[in-house]
């Protein structure tokens, strides 16, 4: 079992690249669990097809200790297993303490076991990593693989060296590893090109450029993913791309980190200048 | 360790800076730098500048406590009447439950007494998660329907500030709850506040004046010789000890802070003519704020030691001027006395010439001085763990306190002239005219007693305590639980004096006899030469086979 976290800037795309990606990975046979790990709950809303999930938080503060993994185990879009983390209302409590509680409570029900025979498991995490309860993900060997999604940006390029910063730190003492950028098009000036040279520097690799397509916002108003939406659209072939580069992926770094000038002169390099 | 005959206290004396600099030595580079400033050599003709109040270095094992324990288990603790909750997880409020030996008297067996009691919001995983407000409301309610309190004060913990629960807007939510004049206030009392936990006791002092002192203007009792006594805990019933002379000499207490004290006191404590600290470090700031606001002079009084007991009598006396009073006080020192002295003739050719040292609190390193005197004691080496500059050199080093961010992370209230109840209990001129006597507002500080050449250090390290020990090997160190059986092992008898082990009252005439015999008994104690097991002190046991 592979075990993949996304993280990026918020607003990045990382639920909608994370779910149009298991769409394709399971197309292709795959047995995926999805684990969102976002107080707001929408990291399985288009493997589901609306936010039918009960939370892992919420079904704990309900039932007390007393919970079963079909509680909080949803199947989606080809019998993907979808959890949501879930957590406080913005502006109370720890939203970083719930993941934490999240994550134990579904390795103590099993969620991970070999009986479930699962390929993989995503986590789909909330924004940059703004502290120790978002970086659970990748502690303690809760993930091994992580993919960032940017994009030509520069807040989506400072949060993806951020994150690089703790994959290192935490890679350093456990197993946890960089597997490559997924730029998320935003048609920025010579994006590839420049997130490419990123990639380079970190020590990774741009693992896929996804271009701009309108459809994904047309699949994502049906509650859908672009594969079950539109499977015959170029959009979609992206998207299974993707899924066949991660799926054969073997390139697992612990990132190199840039200094923010070696950053700023990155993006004047590439951004501005051409 | 130095032999009998050279426990001359000149010899030692003199030894010391010599330790000292040896100490320091041992740490590396930066730490040495910083604990050189906190180590220094008293000298009463020139106070020294030290360093305190400021961060610990992590690992040199400190005897603080954190800002929760200064302010609920220190300050707000002893009064019985107040249903004091602990919002946090349930060892918080688990080990500050009666730890210090405050004791209370209700004067009905129908009155409220909360003080065995524990309460806490017990937070659970999921209350850290989800916030922790609603289960704190949940709690108020509970303890409301279950005792009708006066009062309810709520204690922030560590994760309660981590999370942002708002204990103040539940407070006033409850309070418009429950309605019926109920009194319900929270302190930003979070573990991590402070350096120590005399940021504790700074926000307890601020709640007190905020929320209780001068809610109540009825003048209850005598209209004489009203006086307020502020730091004393009631710790081993040292209060009681107190009460019984200010009640002989016809004084009235007011109101005290906090040993056995009650709500209605704190409310009415404003009537008083007379504020006396005893605990500068963790009350004079109530003292101040009740000069400002109602015009209640104070004094820095130590009842500790029979001598220093007798001195505050007779200041109270002074400062009210009544004949009456003077020598009804005179009277009362004359019959308390002769006891001591009595007590002391026996007890005196067995202390006297011995070595003492004191690392503890705030005001106690220096007051139990006082006692170690009349025993003939010399205190070479002490120190608190939570003092700031003005409690080592006197408070007229305050203006020149450097104030850091630790400092400024604690609420500082702007307390104003009351409209309707300043009055100024003594004129400009009266004040002057007692000023040599009483030195109003003032402290000396620790320094300021201290021999020349003897040792202060602020914040004391485990290491540095061991050095002392090994070296010097005093007759009995003074400090708390936390030391109590490491130093104890190493052969030197301890008194805790957070809570006096089992023993007290100390204070007042009375808690002076009690601690002569105690002391008496420990440095008399041939039990501490045996404290190395055989193989220790013997070469070796020799043994044959028997077969």
């Amino acid at each position: 079992m592979r075990k993949i976290a996304i993280y990026g800037k918020g607003g990045i795309g990382k639920s909608t690249t994370t779910q149009n990606t298991v769409a394709g990975l399971v197309e292709m046979g795959r047995k995926v669990m999805v684990v969102g790990c976002d107080p707001k709950a929408d990291s399985t809303r288009l493997l589901l097809h609306g936010l039918a999930q009960k939370t892992v938080l919420d079904t704990l503060r309900d039932e007390g200790e007393d919970v079963e993994l079909e509680d909080v185990l949803k199947a989606g879009f080809r019998n993907t297993s979808c959890v949501e983390s879930g957590g406080p209302e913005p502006g109370v409590g720890c939203a970083g303490r719930g993941i934490i509680t999240s994550i134990n409570l579904l390795e103590q029900l099993g969620a991970y076991d070999a009986d479930k025979e699962l390929d993989y498991v995503f986590y789909d995490v909330l924004g940059d990593v703004v502290c120790g309860g978002f970086a659970m993900p990748i502690r303690d060997g809760k993930a091994q693989e992580v993919y960032i999604v940017c994009s030509g940006e520069m807040m989506a390029m400072y949060a993806a060296n951020n994150i690089c910063k703790s994959i290192s730190k935490f890679g350093k003492v456990g197993d946890v590893r960089l597997g490559g950028l997924i730029c998320n098009s935003r048609k920025v000036d010579n994006e590839a090109n420049m997130i490419q040279e990123f990639a380079r520097k970190l020590g990774t690799q741009m693992i896929h450029f996804i271009p701009r397509d309108n459809m994904v916002q047309h699949a994502e108003i049906n509650r859908k993913t672009v594969i079950d939406h539109a499977p015959e659209h170029p959009q979609a072939d992206e998207y299974r791309t993707l899924a066949r580069k991660i799926d054969g992926n073997t390139m697992h770094v612990i990132p190199t980190p840039l200094e923010m000038q070696e950053l700023e002169d990155l993006l004047v390099g590439f951004g501005i200048l051409n | 360790m130095v032999e009998e005959k050279d426990k001359v206290k000149g010899g030692v004396i003199t030894g010391l800076q010599a330790f000292r600099d040896e100490v320091i030595t041992k740490y590396p580079k930066k730490v040495a730098k910083k604990r050189a400033k906190s180590i220094v050599l008293s000298d009463p003709e020139q106070i020294p500048e030290i360093q305190a109040n400021v961060r610990t270095i992590p690992g040199i094992i400190t005897q603080r406590g954190c800002t929760y324990a200064g302010c609920k288990g220190v300050v707000l603790g002893p009064t019985r009447d107040i249903v004091n909750i602990t919002h946090g997880p349930i060892g918080c409020g688990f080990y500050s439950w009666l730890t210090r030996r405050n004791q209370t008297k209700p004067v009905s067996g129908e009155e409220a007494n909360f003080i065995p009691y524990c309460f806490s919001t017990d937070m659970q995983d999921s209350n850290i998660v989800f916030g922790g407000e609603e289960k704190l409301k949940q709690a108020i309610r509970e303890a409301y329907e279950l005792f009708h309190p006066k009062a309810i004060a709520i204690f922030s913990t560590c994760p309660v500030g981590l999370i942002g629960d708002d204990v103040h807007r539940v407070a006033r939510h409850m309070m418009e709850e429950i309605g019926g004049g109920i009194n319900i206030f929270g302190f930003s009392c979070e573990g991590y506040r402070g350096v120590s936990q005399s940021a504790g006791h700074h926000i307890a002092n601020n709640g007190l004046f905020k929320n209780l002192i001068g809610r109540d203007d009825e003048v209850r009792g005598s209209l004489k010789y009203r006086v307020n006594l502020l730091g004393e805990y009631n710790i081993g019933g040292d209060a009681f000890e107190l009460e019984r002379l200010f009640e002989k000499c016809g004084i009235n207490l007011v109101a005290t802070f906090s040993g056995n004290s009650t709500i209605e006191s704190f409310e009415n404590a404003h009537t008083a003519d007379l504020n006396m600290v005893m605990c500068h470090r963790s009350i004079n700031y109530v003292a101040e704020m009740m000069e400002t606001a109602f015009g209640i002079p104070w004094i820095k009084v130590q009842p500790i030691g029979a001598r220093s007991t007798a001195k505050m009598l007779r200041k109270i006396a002074r400062y009210f001027g009544e004949q009456e009073l003077i020598d009804k006080v005179e009277e009362v020192v004359a019959g308390e006395m002769a006891e001591v002295d009595a007590v002391k003739a026996t007890i005196y050719p067995k202390t006297q010439g011995k070595l003492s040292m004191l690392f503890v609190g705030g005001s106690r390193a220096h007051h139990y001085q006082d006692l170690f005197e009349e025993l003939g004691m010399t205190t070479i080496a002490a120190g608190y763990e939570f003092g700031h500059r003005d409690d080592y050199e006197g408070r007229r080093v305050i203006p020149s306190i450097q104030i850091d961010a630790d400092s400024r992370n604690i609420e500082e209230i702007t307390v104003g002239r009351d409209a309707t109840r300043y009055n100024p209990r003594k004129t400009e001129e009266e004040l002057k005219v007692l000023e040599e006597d009483l030195e109003f507002a003032e402290y000396k500080g620790i320094m300021n007693q201290m021999e020349k050449g003897t040792l202060v250090i602020d914040d004391l390290s485990h290491y540095e305590m061991e050095k002392l020990i090994e070296r010097y090997h005093p007759d009995v160190f003074c400090a708390g639980i936390k030391e109590k059986f490491c130093v104890q092992k190493m052969g030197v008898p301890l008194k805790q004096l957070h809570n006096y082990d089992v023993g007290g009252p100390y204070a007042g005439f009375k808690g002076a006899i009690n601690f002569y015999k105690d002391i008496e008994m420990m440095v008399g104690a041939t039990i501490w030469k045996e404290i190395k097991a055989p193989w220790e002190s013997e070469a070796y046991i020799e043994a044959q086979y028997a077969y």
